[in-house]
């Protein structure tokens, strides 16, 4: 009866909003209305206790101005986030093409490289707090063992984030191996095999052809490895708890810190704008960018 | 003869290499298991033992006997099971939704999808927080385990509508021509039809549930609802020195979701390289 009344049209568009509607209310709900609550929020001086007053841009001034801890969280952070999306881009590679050359065993490899990425946070944050320690752990054990110097790894303020990115490619690099590979898996062979017949050797390959062939998921690894990097917290909330001396205090960290230690929701809500800011000029600015180093096949996109 | 010398010669390279890489992503893994088997004597030692004479297994039960990770356990699996129907359920119907159907503000509704993959939670925790506590419904599992039957995460959304583009339109033609509603040909066409890609977003959510430690920090304040996340970081806190007790603590915490992905791994490198290539 409606379906007559309606028009095919109507009748489709009714039903694809009655599909989609669970996401259409979860962005309404739990991504629109809090980014507009945070917003309006980081605009008073709530702290739970007293009832919040309008300060206008006050907590944003003050964050940029006086706060002891937002500089350096940013400087730290965007180090981390730097260091470690290079670092677990050039290693994913290097191990994805070392699995493209035709290895027998492939699969087990691959599940050997993707079983750090399985184990739960919280339990490698024990587990290289281990590896780390600087009496007992692996790694100074190792060191002492080849007759190198101990290190005191995430104890001291200028090994603290570089210990950390060593312990982000090694649980972070799964995701961006499997990505690679496949890729690189989709590179034509006889793009391959014309640029042997030229006499080009392996570095002329890779750079001729299977870079850019590959950029489109280089780009998507990048994007996504900036993101998840800059949002660190749990390493560095249950190792080092943002020390030595706030070297490891990390955006999200004292995003935490202030919202639920030191109750000033204000505060904290305004820094929440400020990473929303953040993160959307980052993914901006690499799609702007994009174009000159991305290639689609065929252009298409 | 010489290029066939030099093949072999960079074909050994390439083990070489492939096994170094092995080695070093394993080589902390091995440390875990030997660690959580050892007295606190033999742990100590220097030079290292790579593997103690006598296994003790009496770590894990000292470890359980000192934190109820049973407890923690259950409490895990409540919030992962709703979480893992929820988000299949969801975000298939969702996704079916955006790549079937054509309607106002679809594509608005599609950018707003693909924001919210590159939103970090942490930015909107504040205003969910007040809500949950305005509802007086923090400490309970309901902050955790409500939130993904709108949508089931906006990544499976992506995930799932990928997919469903690859599925031809005549599946659906067919089926609506033979009478079948759109419900009928949702759940009984397209949900077989993306069998491995719905494996996949169950796996990744059973994952990402397994291993969240922000949410339940936010919102688990007492002991007898801590997952087994939360559980762990306090067991940490509190016996940070027994090194032997805590790595047996920490494989306790790891071992299902390593079988879990084992079992279904395949589904799961087909989902990570469906997302990574038509990103």
């Amino acid at each position: 009866m409606a379906k007559r009344r309606l028009g095919a049209e109507a009748w489709q568009a009714i039903t694809g909003y009655l599909f989609a509607s669970p996401v259409i209310l979860g962005l309404l709900i739990w991504v629109i209305g809090p980014m507009i609550g945070v917003l309006l929020v980081s605009l008073t001086d709530w702290n739970v206790l007293t009832t919040p007053r309008w300060v206008g841009i006050r907590n944003y001034v003050k964050l940029f101005a006086s706060d002891l801890y937002f500089w350096n969280t940013l400087k730290v952070t965007v180090y981390y986030v730097v260091l470690n999306v290079v670092c677990t881009i050039v290693y994913s590679l290097v191990l994805a093409m070392l699995l493209n050359q035709n290895v027998r065993g492939r699969g087990v490899f691959r599940s050997i490289f993707y079983l750090p990425t399985i184990v739960p946070i919280v339990a490698s944050s024990a587990l290289w707090m281990w590896l780390f320690n600087a009496d007992f752990g692996l790694f100074n054990q190792i060191l002492q063992g080849v007759g190198l110097p101990k290190s005191l790894w995430i104890a001291s303020q200028t090994t603290v984030v570089p210990s950390i990115v060593l312990m982000s490619v090694w649980g972070g690099a799964g995701n961006t191996i499997v990505i690679f590979l496949a890729a690189l898996q989709g590179v034509p062979r006889e793009l391959l095999e014309a640029v042997e017949i030229d006499g080009g050797n392996w570095w002329h390959r890779f750079r001729a052809i299977t870079l850019p062939m590959i950029s489109p998921v280089t780009f998507f690894n990048v994007v996504t490895g900036l993101i998840a990097s800059f949002t660190i917290f749990t390493q560095s909330f249950v190792m080092t708890g943002g020390g030595p001396n706030n070297a490891s205090l990390f955006y999200v960290l004292l995003l935490y810190r202030e919202g639920f230690q030191r109750n000033n929701l204000a505060g904290a809500a305004a820094l929440s704008w400020v990473l929303i800011v953040i993160v959307s000029l980052l993914s901006l600015l690499i799609f702007r960018t994009s174009r000159r180093w991305v290639y689609y096949e065929g252009e298409q996109k | 003869m010489k290029l066939t010398a030099a093949r072999a010669v960079s074909k050994a390279l390439v083990y070489l290499l492939l096994a170094m890489g092995a080695a070093l992503c394993f080589l902390p893994v091995f440390w875990l298991v030997r660690s959580s088997v050892m007295t606190l004597g033999d742990i100590f030692k220097f030079p290292p033992i790579l593997w103690p004479a006598r296994i003790r297994w009496q770590n894990f039960t000292d470890a359980m006997q000192a934190s109820p990770f049973l407890l923690y356990f259950r409490n895990t699996m409540i919030v992962v099971v709703p979480n893992v129907v929820g988000s299949l359920l969801t975000a298939s119907m969702s996704a079916y939704g955006l790549a079937r159907f054509r309607f106002p503000l679809r594509n608005f509704w599609f950018a707003l999808v693909l924001g919210a993959i590159i939103l970090p939670p942490a930015v909107v925790l504040i205003p969910q927080f007040l809500l949950w506590s305005r509802l007086h419904l923090v400490n309970t599992f309901f902050p955790l385990t409500v939130p993904v039957w709108f949508g089931g995460g906006a990544f499976n959304v992506f995930l799932l509508r990928q997919f469903f583009l690859t599925i031809p339109k005549d599946f659906d033609d067919a089926a609506r021509i033979d009478g079948a509603s759109y419900w009928r040909v949702y759940w009984q066409i397209m949900i077989p039809l993306i069998q491995p890609a719905l494996l996949a977003v169950g796996l990744f959510q059973f994952l990402y549930c397994w291993n969240d430690f922000f949410n339940p920090l936010i919102y688990l304040s007492s002991k007898t609802t801590y997952t087994l996340a939360i559980g762990l970081r306090f067991f940490i806190d509190s016996y940070a020195t027994f090194w032997n007790n805590l790595m047996a603590a920490s494989l306790l915490v790891i071992v299902p979701p390593v079988i879990v992905f084992l079992i279904g791994q395949r589904y799961f490198v087909e989902g990570v390289t469906l997302t990574g290539l038509k990103g």
